[in-house]
């Protein structure tokens, strides 16, 4: 551990001849993909022809981003038991996925989660309330993504970042204009599989010099750090904070439109039900390994190493790679870490571009009324659009603090998405007005409370002390957006959504009549 | 909008229909309270009682370790209890009342 010295940021070749191979083979999959997608059904959804155990991997292909790899790597590299807290929060959305939405989300929708919430209410104003949730979710997520990327790719290969930047968004629009969701979802499965495999023989190099025991590697790292590393520390300042923090995390998987839209990808509600097992297993899998290398950085290339490159740590699981399995590995685990945002930001703008042509253009603009070629013209433009801006933004916010916007993007998701969703398919009383309500409430106060909380109004905008006193919001905005839903649906009786409730059961609970 | 055969509509206001709608709401909710209790439960000791978390198990292993893997497993196996019960218990009952409907 004496004076590591790393070679990131130099050139290097292994990782480069990779990421090639990997662009190489996933535009190859593109060409295919891209003469099985015509009709709209195609497109958005693959033709509901991926099966539970694919969509399993997709899904947590599409969950685990370079940030959470990276990211919780550093943090428990840096930090210790803090990193384990998130991964447990990012973790346990995942059950509720599966016990209150998943089933009935594959039976009564179509393409994206708005069919749902507009199913038995008036369509336009929900599905514009719902769209501004979703497109503001996955806009500041990508936001986060690109900016990611861009730096990453920075510091990874040396490229300017505009270039990095320019390069991932040309790529990722070409697997969505062509390939829709089947390329989309291939990509996914790949990048899931050499995340999970990358991160396994990193588990093993590392274990393999502590005797193949995990408790020797943490007991070293106590030794080292103190025991203060395998206790909880400073995750927790204010408890409401970890409070809301909680709710951002489990509840806003539940209302992540790029995750909800995978489960229109598979035949029926039982293969949904398996892909979520699936999906859950796997992350499961993946944190405890990132927890496993958290540890090793900490103990094989140490705190001062880390932080001397980034002081986040996102590097650390790079610098372990390289620790234990040179240049060459340092250069796999990199390509892997670039493909792995490839693959996020192209199920973003696939949701994003399927919200404003599904949700906005046909269902608002067109009432309804579209043929088949049309709404897939219109969701190619669309995702143009959305990738064009993508790339956009990514260079407006370089050098920015975009951390905050991925807690953002699950605060709104839970305030804003959840809320109606889960309310839209559990409760008879639910109303157009109820649902438009909730959502604005929701998605509003998310995004106003995080400008005025710490995290923006302190760190951000550098005044003295903040107006909000939480750093995240969704405590207070998901309580609302449910109050709200609940307190104007009492108000505003609507009987045909009553009647509509009951009609559906059997599409809801049989699945007769789904799509 | 009811395009619904009588069939459908006689099962929809079925006593044995209501019972599996009842059932399955019944172990979804269930399952929820579990998850979300167990969650807030290890948040709000991380949040108030982090010390209980720092008990020494080892030589500098704290219980607070197996307890965080664990809760990842735990959410795991849920999600396997659930599936289990849905292809097993809920999908034999779906499948009666498909039969039902959709032979005619």
């Amino acid at each position: 551990m004496e004076n590591f010295q790393t070679t990131l940021g130099q050139v290097n070749i292994a990782s480069i001849v990779i990421f090639f191979m990997f662009v190489a083979i996933s535009l190859f999959i593109t060409y295919w993909a891209a003469k099985k997608t015509k009709t709209t059904s195609e497109f958005y959804a693959a033709d509901r022809s991926i099966s539970g155990f694919q969509n399993g991997l997709a899904l947590a292909g599409d969950y685990m981003s370079a940030a959470s790899f990276l990211g919780i790597a550093g943090m428990v590299a840096l930090k210790g038991y803090d990193g384990l807290i998130y991964s447990i929060g990012f973790l346990v959305g995942w059950p509720l996925v599966m016990f209150l939405i998943a089933e009935p989300l594959r039976n009564l929708g179509k393409f994206t989660f708005a069919d749902v919430v507009a199913f038995r209410l008036k369509q336009r104003p929900v599905r514009i309330a719902s769209s501004f949730g979703s497109l503001s979710t996955i806009i500041f997520y990508l936001i986060a993504q690109m900016v990611g990327a861009g730096s990453l790719i920075t510091i990874l290969f040396g490229l300017p970042y505009e270039v990095a930047v320019i390069v991932v968004g040309l790529v990722m629009i070409s697997y969505v204009l062509f390939g829709g969701m089947l390329a989309t979802t291939w990509v996914q499965i790949i990048k899931a599989v050499l995340l999970l495999g990358g991160a396994t023989f990193l588990v093993i190099m590392t274990l393999s010099r502590f005797g193949m025991n995990p408790l020797n590697l943490i007991e070293k790292a106590a030794a080292m750090y103190g025991d203060k590393v395998l206790a909880p520390g400073g995750f927790v300042t204010n408890p409401w904070d970890a409070i809301s923090l909680g709710i951002a995390l489990i509840l806003g998987t539940a209302g992540l439109p790029h995750i909800l839209m995978r489960f229109f990808t598979v035949p029926n509600a039982k293969q949904a039900r398996k892909s979520v097992f699936i999906a859950t297993g796997f992350i499961g899998y993946f944190y405890i390994l990132t927890f496993v290398i958290g540890f090793g950085a900490m103990v094989l290339v140490g705190h001062e190493a880390i932080a001397g490159i980034d002081k986040g740590g996102n590097m650390a699981a790079l610098l372990l790679a390289e620790s234990v399995g040179g240049q060459f590995f340092l250069g796999f685990i990199a390509a892997v870490a670039f493909a792995t945002i490839l693959a996020v930001v192209a199920g973003l703008t696939l949701s994003g571009a399927s919200t404003l042509s599904h949700d906005l253009y046909v269902s608002v603009f067109k009432k309804g009324k579209s043929d088949e070629a049309g709404e897939v013209k219109v969701a190619r433009m669309a995702t143009l659009l959305i990738g064009a801006l993508a790339i956009t933004l990514g260079l407006i916010f370089k050098g920015q603090n975009v951390a905050f916007m991925v807690g953002l993007a699950f605060s709104i998701a839970a305030s804003a998405n959840f809320p109606s969703l889960l309310l839209s398919i559990l409760w008879k009383r639910f109303t157009t007005r109820g649902a438009v309500a909730s959502i604005v409430t929701g998605a509003g106060l998310a995004i106003t409370l995080i400008i005025l909380s710490p995290t923006v109004w302190v760190d951000i905008f550098k005044n003295e002390s903040a107006i909000f006193p939480l750093k995240n919001p969704a405590l207070f905005s998901m309580s609302a957006a449910f109050l709200v839903g609940i307190i104007v649906s009492l108000f505003t009786k609507e009987e045909e959504a009553m009647i509509k409730f009951e009609d559906e059961k059997l599409r809801t609970y049989l699945g007769i009549g789904a799509e | 909008m009811s395009t619904k055969s009588d069939k459908a509509q006689e099962i929809v206001n079925s006593e044995k229909f209501k019972k599996l709608v009842k059932k399955r709401l019944s172990v979804s909710l269930t399952l929820t309270a579990v998850v979300l209790f167990v969650y807030f439960g290890f948040i709000l000791t991380v949040a108030f009682y982090k010390d209980l978390l720092a008990y020494k198990i080892g030589e500098h292993l704290t219980i607070g370790l197996p307890i965080g893997i664990g809760i990842i497993l735990f959410a795991w196996l849920l999600t396997g209890l659930y599936t289990y019960w849905a292809n097993h218990s809920y999908d034999k009952s779906v499948r009666e009342f498909r039969d039902q409907i959709l032979k005619k």
